[in-house]
C-alpha cells in the first residue's frame, strides 16, 4: 500500500473498480484444489457472434422441415450497435423447409455459467406472433442441461427476454449458447420476421424465489410391476424475476436430485428414470409389507412440488390407456356417436402425463373391438379379476351426479352383453384424482368377459368434465 | 497468495469507503440539506426472547379496522390481524410476521400488526429496523410512524405518518418512504422510491431508517441516503408549509403486513402463501 500514490482522486475509484474485479475473480476458488476451469465470457452475440463456432448457426436437421436459409444478420436493424440477427419464419409449404429453428454452440470446450442467473437479449418481430422454442443448453450433443420456455410473445417493439439458469452451479462447462425454434401456428400460416440482439449471460440479482417442480407439481400415484420403468416428466423451474413476474422454464432431468424412499421398490436414477425393483418388504417391527416408494426431486436443495408414489405389484394386466403399462391397441378414445352424443375431447398430455380429458360428457367410449375394420382385437378379460381406472371430475359435484361405467362383451355382435357399475358423487371428488377397483363380476349383466369390446362412461350429462386415466384390467398373480 | 489478498482486501475496503463518501456527496446536492448520525440508542428491541413481542414495546392491534370505524383500515385491505402465534411470533432471533390465506371471522387471509403506541414514543431520532421482506403480488409490508393522537383528540391525517418502509409484493426491487399530513395524505402523500439494483428486498435482509429533526426528515436503506423531505417539500406540492406537523409531537412505530387495498391492489393466483416478513431488529435513537 505504501508503495502506492495517486496523482488526483480520479485514480481511486478507477483502482477500487479494479480491486471488486480482482477480488470477484477469487470467489469459489480453493488454494488446496486446482479446478480445470473454462472461460466466464458473457457475450453472445453483440453485432457478431462472439466466440461461437464458425456455422455461427446450426440448424436442426433439414429432413424434420427445418429452414436453413432463414437465418442471417441486419445491418439495419440492431437495439444497439449496428446489428442485429435476423430470423425469417417461413410458410408452412416454404420449398426450404416450413419452420426455421437451431442452436448457437460455444466454438471451444464450453463456458463456466455458474457465476450468471440468465440468458438474456431483446427481441421484437416484424408482427406480433408467439415463438415456439427459446433457450439454451443444447449442444447437438447429450444436451445435458436443455432449458426452455415456450410460446414467448412477440412484439413489435424490443422487448428483453430473460431465462433463468435453474442451478447455474451446475453449468461450469456449457457449449449450448442458445437454442430456437420458430414456426407461424400463431399467425395462421403467414411467415414474419424476428430480430434478437445483445444476447448474453448475466448475472441479474433479481432472479429469485425458486419453486421446482416434477410431474407438473402434481403428487401421483400408480402401480407398477417389478421390471416396469417409468420416466418422469412435467420437469420445470419458476422464478419470480426483479419485474415481479414469475418465468417458469422446462429443465432437463440433469438438473434435479431424485430421491425414493423406499429403494427396495423402486430406484430412479439422474435421468428421471423410474425403476420398480422389486416387491418391498416386510417391516420387521410392524410385520406389514412396505410396497410403496415415493419418488421427490429438488434443485439446489429446493424442494421440488410434486412426487410420484409407486406401489409395487404383481399383477397381470391389459391396459387400454396407461402411461406405465403397454397399451392394446383400441380404435379410439372418444367412438362418437353423431346425434346423441355430446362428449368432446380425448388423450391429452398434462404436464408430461398423458390423460383422457372429457367435455360436455353425457356419454362415451372407448372402443376396442375392430370399428370399421380396423383389425383391432377384442380384449379376452376373462382371466382378469378387476377393472382399475383413475377418475378426475373437473368441476363442482352435485348430490345426484353420478359416472356410470359399462362394459360390452361381443359388442355390436348380436351376442352381445353388458353391465353398468355406477359411482355416486359422494365417492367422486372436484379437481382430485380417485382410484377405482372395480370387481367385473360387480357389472351386473355382464355374463361374458371373452371378447370386450368397448367401455362406457355414461353421466347423462350430470358431469359434464372429467378427466380418466391408468384404465386397465387385472388380476392378482 | 495470502498477501495478496491482504492488498486486495485492504483496497477493497478503500473502494467501500469511497463509494459511501461518494454517496454522501451525491446526496447532499444543496447547502440546506442536513445529514446527521444520531448514536445515543433510546429504544432497542432484537427479538431474542420469548415467543411473542415483548409487551413491554409492543401491543397487537387486532381485526380489519372496523373496530376503529375504518373497515379495511381505510384502505380496502383484505387481512384479519390476530395476535395468534401463526401470524405474529418471535422466533430464531427475528419477528416473523405472517400474512396467511385461510378463511378466519369472514375475511379470506389473515396477518400481523404490532406497534409501540403509548409504550415507546419519541419525537426526533433515528428510527430503523433490519428487516427481509415477503413478496409477492397483493402483499403490502410495512415499517411505519404514527403521530400521537392526544388519546384521540385529534385524527390521521393531522397527527402525522411517517412511513419508512413501504413495498409492493409485485415490485421485489422497490420500496417507497413516505410522509402523510394535512394536505398531502393517502394518494397525495410526498414520496420517493428506492431501486436496489441488481439485488432485491425479499433475498436478503436490509436497514431502513429515517434520521428525523427539526424541518427534515433523511430516508434510508442500508448505508444510502436517498431523500429528504422539508416543509419546503410542501410547498413544492403546493401544500402549505405550516402544515409540517413532525415538530411537535411524539410518534410510534408499527410493523405489519397487508394484504390487498388500494395501495398494492388484491393478491393473484400466483401469490404464494403463507408469506413473512422477518424483522431482525428495531432500534431508536435519540437526536442529541
Amino acid at each position: 500500500m505504501k508503495k502506492l500514490s495517486f496523482k488526483n482522486h480520479i485514480a481511486l475509484p478507477l483502482l477500487g473498480l479494479m480491486c471488486v474485479f480482482a477480488t470477484s475473480c477469487e470467489r469459489g476458488y480453493s488454494d488446496d484444489i486446482d479446478v480445470a476451469t473454462f472461460p466466464v465470457s458473457p457475450d453472445i452475440f453483440t453485432d457478431n457472434p462472439v466466440g461461437l463456432t464458425d456455422e455461427f448457426f446450426e440448424s436442426f436437421d433439414p429432413a424434420t422441415g427445418a429452414n436453413t436459409e432463414g437465418f442471417g444478420t441486419d445491418d439495419n436493424v440492431a437495439f444497439k450497435g449496428t446489428t442485429s440477427i435476423r430470423i425469417d419464419v417461413p410458410t408452412p409449404s416454404d420449398p426450404n423447409g416450413g419452420y426455421i429453428g437451431g442452436i448457437f454452440r460455444d466454438r471451444g470446450d464450453g463456458r463456466d455459467l455458474s457465476g450468471y442467473d440468465a440468458l438474456t437479449f431483446w427481441m421484437k418481430g416484424s408482427t406480433t406472433a408467439s415463438v415456439g422454442t427459446l433457450g439454451f443448453g443444447s449442444d447437438f450433443e447429450e444436451n445435458k442441461y436443455a432449458v426452455s420456455i415456450n410460446d414467448v410473445e412477440l412484439s413489435t417493439d424490443w422487448r428483453k427476454i430473460i431465462i433463468p439458469i435453474p442451478d447455474p452451479s451446475k453449468l461450469t462447462q456449457e457449449r449450448g449458447m442458445f437454442i430456437f425454434s420458430a414456426g407461424s401456428q400463431s399467425t395462421n400460416g403467414v411467415g414474419y420476421t424476428i430480430w434478437i440482439d445483445e444476447m448474453r449471460w448475466e448475472n441479474l440479482g433479481t432472479v429469485a424465489q425458486p419453486r421446482p417442480a416434477i410431474l407438473a407439481g402434481q403428487d401421483q400415484t400408480a402401480q407398477a410391476n417389478v421390471g416396469v420403468e417409468v420416466p418422469l416428466g412435467g420437469l420445470t423451474q419458476t422464478f419470480n424475476l426483479g419485474n415481479g413476474q414469475d418465468i417458469t422454464v422446462n429443465a432437463t432431468p440433469a438438473y434435479f436430485d431424485f430421491v425414493t424412499s423406499n429403494p427396495f421398490v423402486a430406484s430412479v436414477n439422474d435421468l428421471g428414470l423410474v425403476s420398480v425393483d422389486g416387491p418391498g418388504e416386510i417391516n420387521s417391527e410392524t410385520g406389514l409389507l412396505e410396497n410403496t416408494a415415493t419418488i421427490t426431486a429438488s434443485i439446489a436443495g429446493v424442494e421440488a412440488a410434486g412426487s410420484l408414489t409407486i406401489e409395487a405389484s404383481d399383477l397381470n394386466i391389459i391396459a387400454l390407456f396407461s402411461d406405465i403399462y403397454a397399451e392394446v391397441p383400441v380404435d379410439n378414445y372418444n367412438g362418437f356417436y353423431a346425434e346423441f352424443q355430446t362428449t368432446q375431447g380425448f388423450n391429452v398430455d398434462e404436464g408430461g402425463n398423458e390423460i383422457i380429458d372429457y367435455t360436455e360428457l353425457n356419454f362415451v367410449a372407448i372402443e376396442f373391438y375392430g370399428r370399421e375394420g380396423s383389425g383391432v382385437q377384442p380384449i379376452d378379460a376373462s382371466e382378469m379379476t378387476h377393472l382399475h381406472i383413475d377418475v378426475r371430475v373437473n368441476e363442482s359435484l352435485d348430490p345426484a351426479d353420478f359416472l356410470t361405467f359399462e362394459l360390452w362383451n361381443n359388442f355390436t355382435l348380436g351376442n352381445a352383453v353388458s353391465g353398468g357399475f355406477t359411482i355416486s358423487s359422494g365417492e367422486l371428488a372436484t379437481d382430485q384424482w380417485v382410484e377405482f377397483d372395480i370387481p367385473l363380476t360387480s357389472f351386473n349383466g355382464l355374463t361374458a368377459t371373452d371378447a370386450l369390446g368397448a367401455l362406457f362412461t355414461i353421466s347423462d350429462a350430470t358431469i359434464g368434465a372429467v378427466s380418466l386415466d391408468n384404465i386397465y384390467f387385472y388380476s392378482e398373480n | 497468495m495470502n498477501n495478496n489478498k491482504k492488498v486486495i482486501q485492504s483496497l477493497a475496503l478503500l473502494t467501500l469507503v469511497i463509494a459511501i463518501g461518494g454517496i454522501v456527496a451525491s446526496c447532499n446536492p444543496d447547502d440546506t440539506q442536513v445529514v446527521t448520525n444520531f448514536t445515543n440508542i433510546t429504544m432497542e428491541d432484537n427479538f431474542e426472547a420469548g415467543e411473542t413481542p415483548n409487551p413491554a414495546f409492543w401491543s397487537y392491534e387486532l381485526g380489519n379496522g372496523e373496530a376503529q370505524g375504518i373497515p379495511g383500515w381505510g384502505n380496502n385491505e383484505l387481512q384479519f390481524y390476530t395476535n395468534r402465534t401463526e401470524n405474529v411470533k418471535v422466533e430464531d432471533g427475528m419477528l416473523k410476521i405472517t400474512a396467511r390465506q385461510e378463511s378466519f371471522e369472514g375475511f379470506g387471509y389473515t396477518s400481523g400488526r404490532i406497534l409501540t403506541k403509548g409504550k415507546f414514543q419519541q419525537k426526533y431520532g433515528r428510527f430503523e429496523a433490519r428487516i427481509r421482506l415477503p413478496w409477492g403480488q397483493g402483499l403490502w409490508p410495512a415499517f411505519w410512524l404514527l403521530g400521537d393522537d392526544n388519546d384521540g383528540a385529534e385524527i390521521w391525517p393531522n397527527i402525522g405518518e411517517i412511513d419508512i418502509m413501504e413495498n409492493r409484493g409485485q415490485e421485489p426491487t422497490l420500496i417507497t418512504g413516505s410522509v402523510h399530513g394535512p394536505g398531502y395524505s393517502g394518494g397525495d402523500s410526498i414520496n420517493k422510491d428506492y431501486d436496489l439494483v441488481n439485488d432485491r428486498f425479499d433475498t436478503d435482509f436490509h436497514i431502513f431508517g429515517v434520521e428525523w429533526g427539526p424541518n427534515y426528515i433523511n430516508y434510508y436503506v442500508d448505508d444510502v441516503l436517498y431523500n429528504q423531505i422539508t416543509p419546503e417539500s410542501l410547498e413544492e406540492e403546493d401544500v402549505d408549509a405550516a402544515n409540517w406537523v413532525f415538530n411537535d409531537r411524539e410518534f410510534y412505530i408499527i410493523l405489519n403486513v397487508a394484504v390487498g387495498g388500494n395501495y398494492v391492489g388484491f393478491p393473484s393466483a400466483e401469490t404464494v402463501f403463507p408469506q413473512t416478513m422477518e424483522v431482525d431488529y428495531v432500534r431508536v435513537y435519540s437526536a442529541d
